[in-house]
């Protein structure tokens, strides 16, 4: 065998609180196209954005035709010629294809750009690219897979040759027809001798264009194959997680009467058909992959965003939400998926986040505020959740876990019974977790009820009653916490058939009908 | 932040023992009620753009709502009503020229730089208009004794202006709708999840400080005896330069209105006592704009985190 186009021996890279690469390896041949897979958070972006110059490596090796070489920024990667085409794509859309394709790189003498041959060189590199695109037209008039193929001539538009190229879930907005353009131009540079690291969620993608596949699981290799040799369930086990060691300290509550009922929410392009209920008592968990539409479930029933479609009851009464204070007003309490840019008022010191939400009450008819009052809300709320900060600290000196407890006490303090929390857990340090799984407890143990979006699935599988799985913007399966395993979950979120249990029979009957 | 309020008090008082030492005439009782009412029309229009720079806004038409609230309230007043019917009407010219500055920002999604410089146009044009652009001049005693008063030894414009101040302090500090100003200044997509009516609290915000810019018209118009069309240019200037000397960031959610206070003040302090001083105007502008620079300079630095 010849020399592999790129090692990389035992990486690793942690972050505060967090190691997210733990030794992973990954070899790339000239001419392949080397399939990349994994959970949420299995350190795939990690790999490639080390890969890329972005992150520095905190150890490990990397190699490029057998020859050890140090990536200490993006530019030292691109000498290399590795080239990332990243999701978003990095285009100016006022100025026209051939103009972005050579950005920064434009053929001049003495500084006045050499329009003519700018033209010829891109239109060249587009027809040999096999792609039918006006080199002269502005980016913002093309469509999204143009621009696709316009950033992937940018990539390949220097002078060295790029011989590693990675795509980052290129197809997740593509049309079937323009997959299949996108498909053919990556064999005609995988037969050049690039070699192609192609990440996705979609399975079935990977046996059409894939050579190898690596798949990655909590920041560790699982295993490497050829793509021939293995199954498609095969690649679901091995991305799910089987450590169960974890222990998560579900207390069950008893369930009681219905809290929240969805029926059939919609809005164009993003949610169909969306119909769930919550009940005092229980953990509802949500699972899907990044664009799956689970923050949008949850920003539809808090008011956050309008709905086209659908209705939604609160303890059997029908309400409609203009904005999240109504919402609020009916016992419902939002912990967003982002909490410094939808939590918290970084500025505010604790007391007044906490008391935000509350302020009507806190200040009593006359919108007058008494001094003290928001302190005298808060300290219970500090106490009760263990939040190292005092009232008057301001929220932006302090650490994730108890940032995102200040958020959880926004809605404690209050009389909300139905919660909804997108990913309580992201970012904070085990301590921190346990603590909130057990505020979740006590949370049920009142008779509250509790939506949780998580992409961790062992918390899911630990916390939840129930769990349902979203997938492209619909409610793909739902599992009892006794039928749930990781992989019904994750061959679910990933659009496979899965069994859908559940006591409802109308349930069952509506999701079967969305996936045939 | 305390430091940070501390340090342009110091700055005020070191300007003024400065001055004091070149010239005697600065600290007299008479001067220093002088520059207090010199300041009070300036002080009064920074007072509403506190708030609106607060919720991370800004308001550029403050000045033409002087203008525009100011003609109203003269032809009200020469149309023969009495001021405690003129003073209302003038007042609802100023807050609903804000109030709109609000609703389109908000329902329009709008940047308010926009909207406001748009307004600035509208309201000075609409003054214009409504006068054939000529002045409208001499009122009644009873009326002008809002400029010329004195209770005890305090002019009118001074009691008026901390008046203002007391009031805005407390709606500031003590009531939820403070208290979401700032929070809609630090995170409007947090406060709004946090159940805060962004829809209510903007165009709420931008009628304050329509309601001081005409407050400052009433006093102008006293003080001129006459209503002007043109009056009020280069408020907006003054009023933004106040406003980030006493320490409120342009970026929203920090400062306090005392720290407003003072920036008016210093404003206030170093025209007189450049006059005091016989520098030419001319030099006095490049000083105020050294100053309102330094001010904001000293208050990046002080904030650069330390690491």
């Amino acid at each position: 065998m010849e020399r592999p186009a790129l090692t990389m021996a035992g990486i690793r890279k942690s972050f505060p609180g967090v190691v997210a690469l733990d030794g992973v390896d990954l070899t790339l041949q000239a001419g392949e196209v080397h399939v990349l897979l994994g959970e949420n958070g299995a350190g795939k972006s990690t790999l490639m954005k080390i890969l890329a110059g972005a992150y520095r490596r905190d150890g490990g090796e990397i190699l490029m035709q057998g020859r050890p070489v140090d990536i200490a920024g993006p530019r030292d990667a691109r000498a290399l010629g590795i080239r990332v085409i990243h999701q978003e794509l990095s285009l100016v859309p006022s100025l026209s294809v051939a103009e972005n394709i050579f950005l920064g790189a434009a053929p001049s003498r003495f500084g006045v750009i050499d329009w003519a041959s700018l033209r010829t060189r891109a239109a060249r590199l587009l027809s040999d690219l096999g792609v039918a695109i006006d080199p002269d037209a502005p980016v913002n008039r093309l469509a999204l897979p143009q621009r696709q193929m316009v950033e992937i001539a940018k990539a390949l538009a220097d002078q060295q040759s790029a011989s590693v190229l990675v795509m980052d879930e290129p197809t997740s907005a593509l049309t079937s027809r323009e997959v299949d353009v996108l498909f053919g131009l990556i064999e005609r540079l995988a037969k050049r001798g690039v070699a192609i690291v192609y990440i996705t969620h979609r399975l079935d993608e990977v046996y059409r264009i894939g050579h190898r596949v690596t798949v990655l699981r909590d920041g560790r290799n699982v295993s490497t194959a050829m793509l021939g040799d293995t199954s498609v369930s095969g690649l679901v086990s091995m991305m799910a997680n089987r450590d169960l060691a974890d222990h998560y300290p579900k207390q069950p509550a008893p369930i009681g009467n219905e809290l929240l009922r969805a029926e059939g929410l919609g809005r164009a392009g993003v949610l169909e058909d969306i119909s769930f209920s919550i009940r005092a008592g229980e953990i509802v968990g949500m699972a899907g992959l990044m664009g799956a539409g689970r923050t949008d479930v949850a920003r539809a029933i808090t008011g956050a965003d309008r709905v086209d479609r659908g209705r939604l009851f609160v303890r059997g009464r029908a309400v409609s939400f203009r904005a999240p204070a109504d919402a609020i007003r009916e016992g419902i309490g939002l912990l967003p998926e982002d909490r410094k840019a939808h939590g918290l008022v970084a500025l505010l010191n604790v007391a007044r986040n906490i008391a935000l939400p509350q302020s009507r009450k806190v200040a009593g008819p006359a919108g007058i505020v008494p001094r003290r009052a928001e302190a005298a809300l808060a300290a219970p709320v500090i106490r009760d959740l263990r939040i190292k900060a005092t009232p008057d600290q301001q929220t932006r000196q302090l650490s994730g876990g108890n940032q995102q407890k200040v958020v959880l006490g926004k809605w404690v303090a209050g009389d909300a019974r139905i919660f909804v929390f997108d990913e309580p857990t992201r970012g904070v340090d085990i301590g921190a977790k346990v603590e909130i799984y057990q505020l979740m407890n006590r949370l049920t143990a009142a008779g509250a009820g509790i939506l949780m979006i998580s992409s961790e699935l062992p918390e899911l599988l630990g916390m939840s009653d129930r769990i349902l799985v979203m997938h492209r913007g619909r409610i793909q399966a739902e599992f009892t916490a006794a039928a749930a395993t990781q992989e019904r979950v994750l061959s679910a979120a990933l659009g496979l058939a899965g069994p859908v249990l559940s006591e409802s029979p109308a349930r069952t009957a509506r999701a079967n009908r969305v996936e045939g | 932040m305390k430091a940070r309020r501390f340090g342009t008090l110091i700055g005020l008082v070191v300007l003024c023992l400065v001055l004091w030492a070149l010239t005697p005439f600065f600290l007299t009782v008479s001067n220093l009620l002088n520059i207090a009412e010199q300041t009070s029309i300036n002080a009064i229009v920074a007072a509403g753009m506190t708030f609106v720079i607060l919720s991370g806004g800004i308001d550029l038409s403050v000045g033409s709502i002087v203008a525009l609230s100011g003609v109203v309230l003269g032809l009200s007043l020469h149309a023969g009503y009495s001021p405690l019917v003129a003073l209302p009407v003038m007042i609802a010219a100023g807050v609903l020229a804000g109030a709109t500055n609000g609703l389109l920002i908000d329902r329009g999604r709008l940047p308010p730089f926009i909207v406001t410089l748009g307004m600035m146009s509208i309201a000075r044009g609409a003054a214009l208009l409504i006068t054939e652009g000529r002045p409208i001049s001499g009122f009644e005693e009873s009326f002008r004794a809002l400029a010329t008063a004195r209770v005890g030894f305090v002019p009118a414009p001074v009691l008026i202006m901390a008046t203002v101040y007391l009031v805005a302090h407390f709606v500031l500090t003590r009531t939820t709708f403070g208290r979401y100003v700032y929070a809609i200044g630090g995170n409007e997509d947090a406060a709004r999840l946090s159940g805060v009516r962004i829809h209510l609290h903007k165009p709420a915000i931008y009628a304050v400080s329509g309601l001081t810019s005409a407050l400052a018209a009433m006093i102008l118009t006293a003080r001129l005896n006459s209503a002007q069309p043109i009056a009020g240019t280069m408020y907006e200037l003054d009023a933004i330069a106040a406003t980030v000397i006493g320490g409120t960031s342009l970026m929203g959610g920090e400062g306090t209105l005392a720290g407003t206070l003072i920036g008016a003040l210093i404003m206030g302090v170093l025209r007189n006592g450049l006059n005091l001083l016989g520098v030419s105007s001319f030099l006095q502008q490049i000083v105020i704009g050294g100053v309102i620079v330094g001010a904001v300079l000293v208050d990046t630095v002080l904030k650069r985190p330390r690491t």
